[in-house]
């Protein structure tokens, strides 16, 4: 995995998979078309704002609730490059690294950035913000080897060959 | 060093001696269960490998529950595909029995198994001594086509109860005050144990209620000491335990709490977050327009005949619709032999068929903009149930008809 920068969107505590992505959407056909109505019921005009590359930065239990994979498959799809979050709810975390969403855990940059602000993530290492470094842990290298197929069904695809 | 319920399950099912909290292993699930709301992904990635096959067909159950009978012509597609795989593969398939954890509950699980469920709720299972757990379609075809998975042995947080509810309070009391205590992620990644004289008081259908809801306190999985009360339910439904483990005096938990059953209250969670609890009481005179009695965390006979007792000779508030849904088939058929369903509908409430009804805002009973649902349902975040500017409020049963019985919140004391 590479590192990278980017612009990063600030969300609270709790963002569960029902604002990550409404029930009422779930009918639509594919990822793509569930995609604009990510956080509707919190921020409906966000999911347009994102672009490729950007990067979420959210406070505790993110992705609490359902098991609905579509969650994270929306966020990858709208080019979100990481979620950062104080901590993740468990299926979420499970259900992001089979889709190849990289996540990382740190309980103190949320409080320091704003909306807008620019990030760089070292992977393994630090998240950097207006010159501070946060350290963050490094991923077991089974889960990187998930990320880096860009999710579980591909790697498994790809150790099968 | 002594071991927990979870980590013995855990041990079993990786086939070693001993694991403990933090251990990662590899290991052979028991069953897997799947529903209509995603198993239609799990077979569009099934089909994208490269010569798929299932490890063993008989592990898995599919139960469609999310949206039964079919509400679109969107919805008719994934559910013919999900129908078809089923019959395709002689995969044991649901349709119009009930919520999928209440099928699973009357006919699957037993103690001591370790179950994946594509639903977060599957940590019901815990009621009978059973690890289950929820899981995302990747996982679940994970462990469909190898019979196998990873976990993260988790931490236990231990609940030991003592003493018993008082008249007019519930299982479903119990666990949103547990999870007001502890919080939204109280428990996250780990598992939640209940045990203790307590335990002896509750039924099945409270075990269940318990146990189903802890996911909301983020828990990887809820267990419950297997006892007299636990091998008898088996037994009515014609099964035997797989393994009755029970935790060492020596296990380690992450934290032990001593909860007192009398002296819960009864308990309403607040929009928009399951541990945005209050005493019922400080909810009294809230405006509702519909009241929700139904899903797998409340919608049992037992559930049923607390609701019908109440509104007994009485009516539902001309301006409230009050839905009513079995968890089952069998919990419907129950209620019609027993003259609950007619009490319902003589009272004037909408019976109706079994299935995951407005709990997850689908089905019949979607709520619109500024719409306030009284709900013994499992959750209450933000559009849940319908329109993103819709409010939700969790109570037991006994709450919700009173409700629906005043048009506002109200608890049964006040009937």
């Amino acid at each position: 995995m590479e590192n990278f920068s980017g612009k990063i969107w600030v969300l609270g505590d709790d963002i569960d998979t029902d604002i990550i992505i409404p029930t009422e959407y779930l009918a639509l056909k594919t990822v793509n078309d569930m995609a604009p109505y990510a956080f509707s019921p919190l921020r409906p005009e966000l999911a347009a704002q994102i672009k490729e590359g950007d990067i979420l930065v959210a406070g505790k239990n993110f992705g609490c609730g359902s098991s609905r994979e579509q969650a994270p498959e929306i966020i990858k799809a709208l080019g979100v490059k990481a979620v950062i979050a104080k901590s993740f709810a468990r299926i979420f975390f499970r259900n992001a690294i089979n889709n190849g969403l990289l996540l990382i855990e740190n309980d103190k940059l949320r409080d320091a950035v704003s909306e807008g602000d620019e990030i760089t993530v070292t992977i393994n290492e630090t998240i950097e913000h207006k010159g501070i470094k946060y350290p963050i842990t490094s991923l077991p290298q089974n889960l990187v080897e998930i990320l880096e197929a860009g999710g579980l069904v591909k790697a498994m695809q790809k150790r099968n060959r | 060093m002594g071991m927990t319920m979870a980590e013995k399950i855990i041990a079993a099912a990786a086939g070693v001696k001993e694991v403990k909290a933090g251990d990662i292993h590899t290991v052979e699930l028991d069953r897997l269960m799947s529903n209509d709301g995603t198993t239609h992904l799990t077979i569009d990635m099934y089909n994208q490998l490269k010569e798929p096959r299932i490890a063993d067909v008989n592990k898995l159950v599919w139960i469609m529950d999310h949206n039964v009978p079919c509400d679109s012509v969107k919805t008719a597609a994934s559910h013919k595909k999900m129908r078809d795989f089923a019959k395709e593969h002689s995969i044991r398939f649901y349709e119009g029995a009930g919520v999928c954890h209440q099928v699973m509950m009357e006919n699957h699980v037993t103690s001591g198994e370790l179950i994946f469920g594509a639903d977060s709720h599957t940590c019901a299972y815990g009621a009978v001594g059973a690890f289950g757990t929820g899981v995302g379609c990747t996982d679940y075809l994970y462990a469909m086509v190898t019979g196998k998975s990873w976990l993260l042995v988790p931490e236990t947080l231990r609940f030991h109860l003592k003493g018993k509810l008082s008249d007019g309070v519930y299982a479903r009391d119990l666990i949103l005050s547990i999870i007001g205590m502890i919080g939204a992620n109280g428990a996250n990644y780990m598992a939640m144990e209940f045990g203790g004289e307590g335990l002896k008081t509750l039924n099945m259908s409270d075990r269940i209620a318990v146990c189903n809801l802890c996911v909301e306190a983020g828990a990887k999985t809820a267990l419950m000491e297997v006892d007299d009360i636990t091998l008898s339910y088996l037994k009515a439904h014609g099964r035997e335990p797989k393994h009755c483990f029970a935790s060492d005096d020596d296990a380690v938990y992450a934290h032990v709490y001593e909860i007192d059953l009398s002296t819960i209250k009864p308990i309403v969670a607040k929009p928009h977050f399951v541990d945005s609890v209050v005493d019922a009481k400080e909810c009294v005179g809230t405006h509702i327009d519909e009241a929700f009695l139904g899903s797998c965390n409340n919608g049992r006979i037992e559930d049923l005949r607390v609701g019908a007792e109440l509104i007994q000779g009485r009516k539902v508030h001309p301006l409230v619709r009050f839905l009513v849904v079995p968890a089952s088939a069998e919990v419907y058929r129950q209620a019609l032999s027993e003259g609950i369903i007619d009490t319902f509908m003589e009272a004037g409430a909408i019976v109706m068929n079994p299935n995951c009804s407005v709990c997850w805002g689908s089905c019949q009973g979607v709520i619109g903009e500024n719409d306030v649902l009284i709900s013994t349902g499992t959750r209450n975040f933000k559009g849940r149930a319908g329109h993103k500017d819709s409010f939700v409020y969790l109570a037991s049963a006994a709450t919700v008809t009173a409700s629906a019985i005043k048009g506002e919140i109200a608890t049964a004391d006040m009937i």
